[in-house]
């Protein structure tokens, strides 16, 4: 009998102590999720600190661990040697360059599109650079994103025999798209908004998804226009499609990092607008060296030999920017050498021309 | 004297306790409470650290994002669903997929299990190898595997929608987009029909029970059988009259555009699920039966057959119903493993809850409280399924007096 009561007793106090966990979990939440998320003070635990300072992670660890995908040709992909190559993927390589000193100091991550916000949100990954689309709510909900990487819209690609003409013939079909995309919500709303019936095959796996369509199981398939242009370039037989031109939606491609940290969102953001300025600036991969002697003070402020750039209060050193660049080159040439004319994609430059060529790539000075 | 007398009754004096330390009672209860607090203790931090963890990250607890619009289609649904509805609709969908699925796979994957396992008992030497080796190819390949087989490999396959396999004056079509049957629909007024069929087998049901019981109490001749077998037919024929006589119209799959319209269909995500789960969980359910049936004493084989009982004789009236105390526990388990492992449904685009759940958490980013509905939803499953069937077990099982 004892013993019984026993038991009880202690049972009664654990479901207590469970009990109050969770009410003062509740109310610290309700209170604090939207205030506290930049500032990322803590006054509770140790173990948090670790959360907040990705920089100091990153530095100390040695590596940057960045989530991105193995199966876009031309923004992530794995070439004949096994290693990561892309749009996207040139990225995290000039930012650990930068940070780290080491372009190869990467570990990459391969995540599925439904796996990309948990991974922000649990900073498992220091920096997302697998082609997200930037929303308000993942803004709010996923981590910060940092500036525009590749400006894109969504399309629809179609069998050339399906007897589809334009988007005016899609009543009726079906249409396999990728699940947990923005892709996906702006599919509906466009046949929503048209009046127009639909039928959706959903896959979380990217390749599901086109071997589908390859298959014919759907009519259309629908994404950013860029990922359906690096897709046909793998068919069999890349001729027997057309891609749309109507583009239904903005796709701002934006790496993101966690929440938290106000120094390491900078530094990635001063990475992306120091490869752009150096496309500006006409200093590449090759002559990073001898600009470094260039009488263009703007140059000179971009390599580091010249003022501060903002590295003293980063924990940065002044060449780190120039290192991003002799890793991987600029703006430019990151794109032409995974999207450009000599690669299977051939995709115009478009909207990611430079602001002084008509596009929309523009950043701020470094300096 | 009186000293070492008291002395020497020391141990048998009940009066005198044991120290404590020595004590078993005491020792059981402390190792049982330092146990329980270990356990809570463990349970109490990965609590507190999991709200300290989402408060740092900004995850947000709350379920308010239910009613907002879930904004993404669902494949197939069999509620009424549009992407402008909550994503607890979208939810709800994808558990009746779930449902759906698991439901009627428990079902096929027993019938196919219990074949498969006379087939591996049978004196048949090829059908007993068949059976082998059905069931080791199942067992040893993980479901995974065999669902992207079905699904890619067999499904996808089947020719274009132009080039459907027509069987008959559009009766039966096939193709990649699914399989198309020409299948009764109720009219409006079916519904008088299809309540009378309702009505009459309840009826037939109560009448046979209550007037066998009669015949079993009083032992007079009631003809429980054929009764109730006028009310299953009567009141059904009833309904059809009252109803007009017209309760079906036969639904042709007919084509409209890009795909079939109309009829039962099928689509090759289903499908390819379905079959999966169903030959793999049969694979299992086959050894679970086999098992039980080979426990049965072999004398009690022999002695049906000494009495002249024909062999279904002896599988329905002395073989399954010792073996089904066997089975049901491990069976029980089988059925908790197919409608877990319907989540992989996922990966061949068909949309159960777990599917649906994972592109909410997606779109609206609210990962801790939809993976918590999703844990409470397979958790209240398994538990209604292991409950319904414990219920039967206590019913079957020997009564010891």
């Amino acid at each position: 009998m004892s013993r019984k009561y026993f038991v009880f007793v202690i049972l009664i106090m654990a479901l207590t102590l469970v009990g109050a966990a969770c009410t003062t979990g509740n109310g610290d939440t309700a209170e604090d999720t939207t205030a506290e998320d930049t500032t990322s003070e803590d006054t509770s635990g140790e173990d948090m600190a670790v959360d907040g300072d990705i920089l100091a992670r990153v530095l100390e660890r040695g590596k940057l661990v960045c989530g991105s995908r193995t199966d876009l040709a031309g923004f992530g992909s794995l070439d004949a040697d096994g290693r990561n190559v892309g749009f996207d993927i040139d990225l995290c390589r000039a930012v650990a360059a930068a940070v780290l000193g080491d372009p190869e100091a990467v570990e990459f991550v391969p995540l599925t599109a439904a796996d990309r916000g948990p991974s922000l949100q649990t900073a498992e990954v220091d920096l997302l650079s697998r082609n997200v689309t930037w929303t308000s709510s993942r803004d709010a909900q996923w981590g910060n994103f940092t500036s525009v990487w590749f400006y894109d819209g969504q399309g629809f690609m179609i069998a050339n025999d399906s007897g589809i003409e334009s988007t005016a013939d899609f009543d009726g079909a079906t249409v396999c798209v990728t699940s947990g995309t923005t892709t996906e919500q702006n599919l509906s709303d466009f046949f929503r908004q048209n009046g127009m019936e639909f039928e959706a095959v959903i896959f979380e796996e990217t390749a599901a998804v086109y071997g589908a369509f390859e298959d014919g199981r759907c009519d259309i398939t629908t994404s950013d226009r860029s990922q359906l242009v690096s897709v046909r370039s793998g068919f069999e037989n890349p001729d027997d499609y057309t891609i749309l031109p109507d583009i239904i939606s903005k796709e701002p491609l934006t790496p993101a990092v966690p929440h938290g940290d106000d120094a390491w969102f900078d530094v990635v953001k001063l990475v992306i607008y120091a490869l752009v300025n150096a496309e500006e600036l006409g200093v590449t991969q090759a002559n990073v060296e001898e600009m470094k002697s260039s009488d263009n003070i703007n140059i000179l402020r971009l390599l580091g030999q010249e003022g501060d750039w903002g590295y003293t209060d980063l924990g940065l050193d002044a060449d780190a920017l120039a290192r991003a660049i002799a890793a991987v080159g600029n703006y430019s040439e990151i794109y032409l050498r995974n999207l450009g004319p000599d690669t299977p994609l051939n995709l115009p430059r478009g909207l990611n021309e430079l602001w002084t060529n008509g596009g929309l790539i523009y950043a701020p000075p470094v300096k | 004297m009186a000293e070492t007398l008291s002395a020497d009754n020391q141990p048998h004096d009940q009066t005198r306790s044991i120290p404590f330390y020595r004590d078993e009672r005491v020792l059981r209860n402390i190792a049982q409470a330092v146990s329980a607090i270990a356990v809570f203790g463990l349970v109490y931090f990965a609590i507190i650290n999991f709200f300290r963890a989402a408060d740092a990250r900004g995850l947000s607890l709350g379920f308010g994002f239910l009613d907002e619009a879930a904004g993404f289609p669902i494949s197939e649904s069999h509620i009424e669903y549009d992407p402008s509805m909550g994503f607890g609709r979208a939810f709800l969908a994808g558990l009746v997929n779930t449902l759906m699925v698991s439901g009627t796979g428990v079902i096929a994957a027993t019938i196919l299990g219990t074949i498969v396992a006379l087939a591996r008992l049978s004196s048949n030497w090829i059908l007993q190898k068949l059976a082998l080796v059905y069931v080791e190819f199942h067992r040893n390949i993980p479901l995974l595997v065999l669902l992207y087989l079905w699904y890619f490999a067999v499904f996808q396959q089947f020719p274009n929608v132009r080039d459907s396999i027509i069987i008959g004056d559009n009766l039966i079509i096939l193709n990649q987009r699914g399989l198309y049957l020409t299948w009764p629909r109720l009219t409006e007024t079916g519904n008088i029909f299809a309540i009378s069929v309702m009505v009459g087998v309840i009826a037939a049901l109560i009448a046979f029970y209550r007037l066998r019981k009669t015949r079993e109490i009083s032992g007079k001749e009631t003809y429980y059988g054929r009764i109730s077998l006028m009310i299953l037919l009567g009141v059904p024929l009833i309904g059809w009259f009252l109803g007009g006589g017209s309760a079906f119209s036969v639904d042709v799959p007919t084509i409209v555009g890009f795909n079939y319209q109309d009829g039962l269909r099928v689509t090759p995500e289903f499908a390819g699920l379905f079959i999966g789960l169903v030959m793999y969980t049969a694979g299992f359910i086959a050894e679970v039966v086999r098992a039980g049936i080979q426990a049965v004493d072999r004398g009690q084989l022999e002695a049906a057959q000494a009495v002249g009982l024909s062999y279904f004789q002896v599988l329905s009236l002395i073989i399954l119903p010792q073996a089904l105390r066997i089975i049901i526990p491990p069976m029980i388990s089988q059925y908790l493993n197919l409608t877990k492992n319907s989540s992989l449904a996922l990966f061949i685009g068909f949309q159960d809850v777990f599917g649906v759940s994972k592109i909410a958490i997606n779109n609206a980013g609210r990962a801790v409280p939809v993976f918590a509905m999703v844990m409470v939803t397979y958790l209240s499953l398994s538990l209604i399924t292991s409950l319904i069937l414990n219920l039967y077990n206590r019913r079957i099982q020997l009564v010891t007096r």
